[in-house]
């Protein structure tokens, strides 16, 4: 029941966005996002759109399955546009009952809403077209000028990428406590939310246990195999810069310069 | 020279309270001593708490001799600037294959090694490809570790101790969580690394059946070393090995009952095929 859950949202194919540099795609996401918070102009959010449809359709990735991750946002999305449709002052164009709704309430609401379903869309595409394993490398080569700064990113990014190979070992283990417990006559499904809560303990404490036992005999075998940290260690896959990752740089700086060019000069 | 030379080693388990006064001593390992030549095939027996793994982690510089000196290559363990030397020239299988797999995928977890001992990136390639085959895991070098089976993993780790080309491999216990296939595939390859590629290896194990292939296999018991020989010497004493709370391979067991009732068997028979062949002498000789 448990092994279900799949993990990170990675969909796999072959597509340019899929084999661009993890940092590319992390550069450009995040170009991107502040892209959206400079202006509010429909003529930026004309070329935010248009730049990430263009992605979307170089990524191959079906529609579908980016709007499936917009579920989860529906309810914030709805108390922004509602509290911003109702609550700015301005001149009024409907009213009923109490409520009145502004012309500006309008398009305050209008803009948060399309700014914040571009910003979620925007985002997943970077899950969605790179595996966990090239994000975690991405992020500790961007982060690495840190290290000056004492951050551990080297750390960082070998207990994220040993959390992702024991997530679904933990899983399993997970699954089988609970059948065990389960044959004991322990009861999970029965009983308000504090004494279903009370009911996990059986589950969490032998989970506790062994998770901390898996990560000594882990850290002994590490040791043996040489690990003495970031310092000293190769790259069996390090990250190179192709022709393709600088053309995306290129297209990134045009997109920018557009976006101020155009929230700058636009009349709308 | 041999390539593991215990002097006299013994090492204590020290249990403290909170304030740091002494609760309890244990004696895990106790005055032991073995020399190990290079390409040897070395099987360490023991039951549980025989200080077989203990002394499995001196090799890999884990833990330190409390007495005593231990070389590897003719190195000291015990000084700290051999430490990472030893570790590559001595590599570690351990017990559970789950918690020794470090990549997300079966080739990045065989680099992981050479990766930490700064071998330049093509190279890494050359000696993951070439550790991956002489497992017979390399079909299988694009594959998520948690899909493969124990034994598979297991190989995995293998060759991921192999990529880091070591004199001398230690198993410790490395088919106690297998069933009996991958306990096969395991022996198998270890038994390959030793033929093809002339790696010394010291299995540490419980299951009799897994020592019969070994140059040497030594006994130990409550930290000291009972028994040592060819297999052949060591079956051959079976009273003491029962003493031990050791079980022997069956084809042993049974031509020690048929000499008990009078067959002409000879001592330390290892394995069935033996087993049969001899019977067939015997008989043949009678008719």
């Amino acid at each position: 029941m448990l092994r279900d859950i799949t993990l990170g949202q990675y969909y796999q194919t072959e597509s340019v966005i899929h084999r661009l540099d993890p940092r590319t795609k992390i550069t450009a996401t995040f170009f991107y996002i502040i892209s959206l918070f400079l202006f509010n102009r429909v003529s930026v959010y004309a070329l935010a759109f248009l730049f990430l449809g263009s992605v979307i359709a170089l990524s191959r990735v079906p529609l579908s399955f980016i709007f499936r991750g917009m579920k989860s946002i529906v309810f914030l999305l709805l108390v922004t546009v509602v509290f911003n449709l109702f609550l700015t002052p301005g001149y009024p164009l409907i009213s009923f009952w109490r409520f009145t709704i502004t012309d500006q309430g309008l398009i305050i609401a209008s803009f948060t809403a399309t700014r914040l379903i571009f910003l979620i869309v925007g985002s997943s595409l970077l899950t969605l077209t790179t595996t966990p394993n090239n994000l975690t490398d991405g992020l500790e080569r961007l982060l690495n000028p840190l290290k000056t700064f004492r951050v551990p990113v080297h750390e960082v990014a070998m207990m994220m990428s040993i959390a992702l190979r024991f997530i679904p070992i933990l899983l399993d283990e997970t699954d089988k406590i609970m059948k065990a417990q389960l044959s004991r006559g322990a009861d999970f499904e029965h009983g308000n939310l504090i004494k279903r809560a009370k009911n996990l303990i059986p589950i969490l404490v032998p989970l506790f246990v062994s998770a901390f036992r898996r990560a000594n005999d882990l850290a002994l075998a590490m040791e043996a195999r040489c690990y003495r940290g970031g310092d000293g260690r190769t790259k069996m896959k390090p990250l190179r810069y192709q022709s393709r990752d600088r053309i995306a740089y290129g297209i990134l700086v045009l997109y920018i310069a557009g976006i101020i060019l155009a929230g700058r000069f636009s009349p709308i | 020279m041999g390539i593991i030379e215990a002097n006299h080693i013994s090492y204590e388990y020290t249990r403290r309270d909170d304030e740091g006064t002494v609760l309890e001593i244990t004696r895990a390992l106790d005055d032991v001593s073995l020399d190990v030549h290079q390409g040897e095939f070395i099987s360490i027996l023991g039951g549980n708490g025989s200080g077989k793994s203990t002394f499995a982690k001196h090799i890999n510089a884990i833990l330190f001799p409390t007495e005593g000196t231990l070389f590897v290559d003719g190195k000291n363990t015990a000084e700290p600037e051999n430490t990472w030397n030893i570790r590559q020239e001595a590599g570690m299988i351990f017990q559970n294959p789950d918690n020794q797999i470090i990549g997300n995928v079966v080739e990045e977890d065989v680099g992981f090694g050479p990766e930490n001992m700064g071998v330049p990136t093509e190279e890494i390639w050359e000696r993951v490809y070439e550790a991956l085959k002489t497992v017979g895991m390399y079909e299988y070098r694009k594959h998520s570790p948690n899909k493969l089976s124990g034994g598979q993993k297991q190989r995995v780790a293998i060759a991921g101790v192999v990529a880091m080309h070591p004199k001398c491999i230690i198993m410790d216990e490395p088919t106690a969580m297998l069933d009996p296939m991958g306990r096969k595939e395991v022996i198998r390859a270890a038994r390959a690394l030793n033929d093809v590629e002339k790696v010394t290896i010291i299995l540490i194990t419980h299951y009799m059946e897994e020592v019969i292939y070994s140059d040497r296999v030594f006994v130990m018991d409550q930290g000291r070393i009972a028994l040592s020989g060819t297999p052949k010497e060591v079956f051959s004493r079976v009273k003491e090995l029962e003493e031990l709370r050791l079980t022997l391979p069956q084809a042993t067991l049974l031509a020690e009952e048929l000499k008990k009732a009078g067959l002409k068997l000879p001592a330390g028979i290892l394995s069935e095929d033996e087993l049969v062949r001899e019977l067939c002498a015997l008989a043949g000789r009678r008719i």
